[in-house]
């Protein structure tokens, strides 16, 4: 059972949240001039990758706010936890991941 | 390598069974082969077999970064069946289907392929719409199936609990007479024996760590045990394609998911059949040992650790019991997870990439086993000639770009 940190509520058992998915995906501007390459980019393409991930999470049965989190997809650790609109930890030079 | 028959096994018992020869060779790998498959698990092995066979293509190597089988072709629960909604995808499994009903003389190799039937469980009215939906279009595909009331399955299977009050009740099902299961490490060893006896060379600890190319042309790849050059590459590592394509330089649909399964002591013969339901991920067949085999959901975040969670074990467990309360007082024995590879539209991906002379064959997600032996035939078929077979053309990468999906989500009740 994961631990997981809520940025507001603090920690709590995995199965009081559901997970979202990718973080830091921007929806793009000007969608009316999107190819549909850049479409297919935005809408069905991740990174899926094997070692450190940040990721989307809700506390459903908690405070119903999305947070961000950094987790190792191998060990399933949690590196650490933060607000939907902050940036990732270690990272804070760039706005996306 | 002899031949497996009633007079071998005579022969070999006169010697105490000590001197069988080894099933495959272990070579050391070429610096060059004609084309190379990455991959050793059944869909990887199963498309090298058809390589050599149909194809006449015997200088190429299967490359398994650890054991063959070892990835969730020895991890799933093994459940057969081709009763897909969709017409590409019920072609492309009915294929399937019809290469493991005659798979085991085909490869000299007992793959246990039992067709006991498969139920698919409905819950609730929607659920009833849907079945008698995709029976229809199965039965117009010439796939066999039909809808079964509460009462005609607890008939067939008398220890299932269709009591209405209950929070899932069972109120029906489809039925498929010729799904069943099969032994997942003979598929892969049968396939394996196969493709060897033709010449394929079966590398395993051989891990691939890069993809060579020279202007979007594949050259070969870098692996634990030193270059290997081959113009014609197919990749088929399920959970890890986003890894490999990153290798490559392009992007995958997929996300990676742990799905776990669990088996039960073994216990006295109970059910014969194969009874699934979406709905609550509750899957559960016997095995010939006597084990309950059964399968669990994904977990809803992505991972490549090969082990489920224990909220997923519980809500499985919960299933089972309300399914059939007798099975509350079983033991478990052994719970395992796999990393599989899930898609948009619940649909594999099989075809070309970007990269001139690289396949990919992944995305099969919670339910390719049954798909091994079609899998490999269409993709070997795209491997040699460079483009896809009519079977697998729909299910093409760029389907993600040009809208063609093919929803089987929920649609054909597709876990497993
Ligand atoms: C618990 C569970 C239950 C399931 N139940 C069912 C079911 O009932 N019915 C059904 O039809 N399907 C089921 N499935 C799905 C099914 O197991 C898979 O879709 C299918 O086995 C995939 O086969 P494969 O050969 O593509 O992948 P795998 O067997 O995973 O083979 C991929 C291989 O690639 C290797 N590899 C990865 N990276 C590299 C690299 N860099 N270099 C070299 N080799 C590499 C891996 O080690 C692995 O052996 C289940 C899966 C799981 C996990
Ligand atoms: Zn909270």
């Amino acid at each position: 059972m994961l631990l997981i940190k809520c940025p507001w509520c603090g920690e709590r058992d995995e199965s009081e949240f559901s997970y979202a998915g990718e973080a830091h995906i921007a929806r793009p501007l000007e969608t009316e001039k999107l190819s549909d390459e850049a479409w297919a980019d935005y809408l069905f393409m991740r990174k899926n990758p094997k070692g450190a991930h940040r990721e989307q999470w809700l506390h459903a049965a908690g405070c119903r706010r999305y947070f961000n989190a950094e987790r190792d997809t191998v060990s399933y650790r949690i590196s650490a936890t933060y607000k939907i609109d902050e940036k990732p930890p270690r990272d804070q030079s760039r706005n996306q991941s | 390598m002899s031949r497996y028959s009633i007079f071998s096994l005579v022969r070999n018992a006169l010697s105490y069974h000590e001197n069988w020869s080894a099933a495959w060779r272990s070579p050391e790998p070429k610096a060059q082969y004609d084309a190379l498959i990455i991959g050793g698990g059944g869909h990887g092995l199963a498309t090298a077999y058809y390589l050599a066979k149909e194809h006449g293509m015997k200088n190429i190597a299967v490359l398994e970064k650890g054991w063959i089988g070892g990835g969730n072709t020895g991890r799933n629960t093994t459940i057969v069946r081709s009763n897909y909604l969709w017409d590409e995808s019920a072609h492309l499994y009915e294929k399937s289907m019809k290469l493991w009903e005659g798979l085991s003389q085909d490869l000299n190799y007992n793959v246990m392929f039992s067709q006991r039937g498969v139920y698919n469980l409905g819950h609730n009215l929607q659920d009833m719409r849907d079945i008698q939906r995709r029976v229809n279009a199965n039965r117009l595909n010439g796939i066999d199936g039909h809808v079964v009331s509460a009462q005609e399955i607890k008939q067939a299977i008398p220890e299932i609990n269709i009591d209405q009050g209950c929070r899932y009740p069972i109120i029906g099902a489809s039925f498929q007479p010729r799904g069943g299961v099969a032994r997942h490490d003979a598929v892969a060893w049968g396939f394996a024996r196969g493709a060897d006896r033709a010449g394929v060379d079966i590398i395993q600890n051989c891990e691939v760590t890069a993809i060579r190319q020279e202007n979007g042309v594949v050259t070969g790849v870098e692996t634990t045990r030193g270059a290997i050059k081959a113009n014609k590459i197919g990749v088929v590592v399920a959970g890890h394609c986003s890894v490999l394509a990153e290798m490559a330089g392009f992007r995958m649909p997929i996300e990676s998911h742990p799905l776990q399964a669990l088996v039960s002591e073994p216990i006295k013969p109970v059910i014969n059949t194969v009874i699934m339901s979406n709905a609550v991920h509750g899957y559960i067949s016997q095995s010939d040992k006597g084990d309950l085999v059964i399968g669990a959901g994904i977990d809803s975040y992505t991972g490549y650790g090969q082990r489920g969670s224990y909220s997923g074990i519980e809500h499985t467990v919960a299933a089972i019991c309300e399914m059939f309360p007798m099975f509350k007082r079983v033991r478990m024995n052994r719970q395992w997870g796999g990393i599989v590879d899930t898609t948009p539209d619940a649909c594999p991906i099989i075809g070309n990439t970007p990269v001139k002379g690289l396949y990919f064959n992944c995305g099969w997600g919670t339910g390719g086993f049954k798909a091994t032996p079609g899998s490999g035939w269409v993709f070997a078929h795209n491997v040699a000639n460079g483009e896809p077979h009519e079977l697998n053309r729909a299910f093409a990468l760029d389907r993600f770009v040009t809208g063609f999906l093919i929803d089987e989500h929920g649609a054909a009740g597709v876990a497993h």
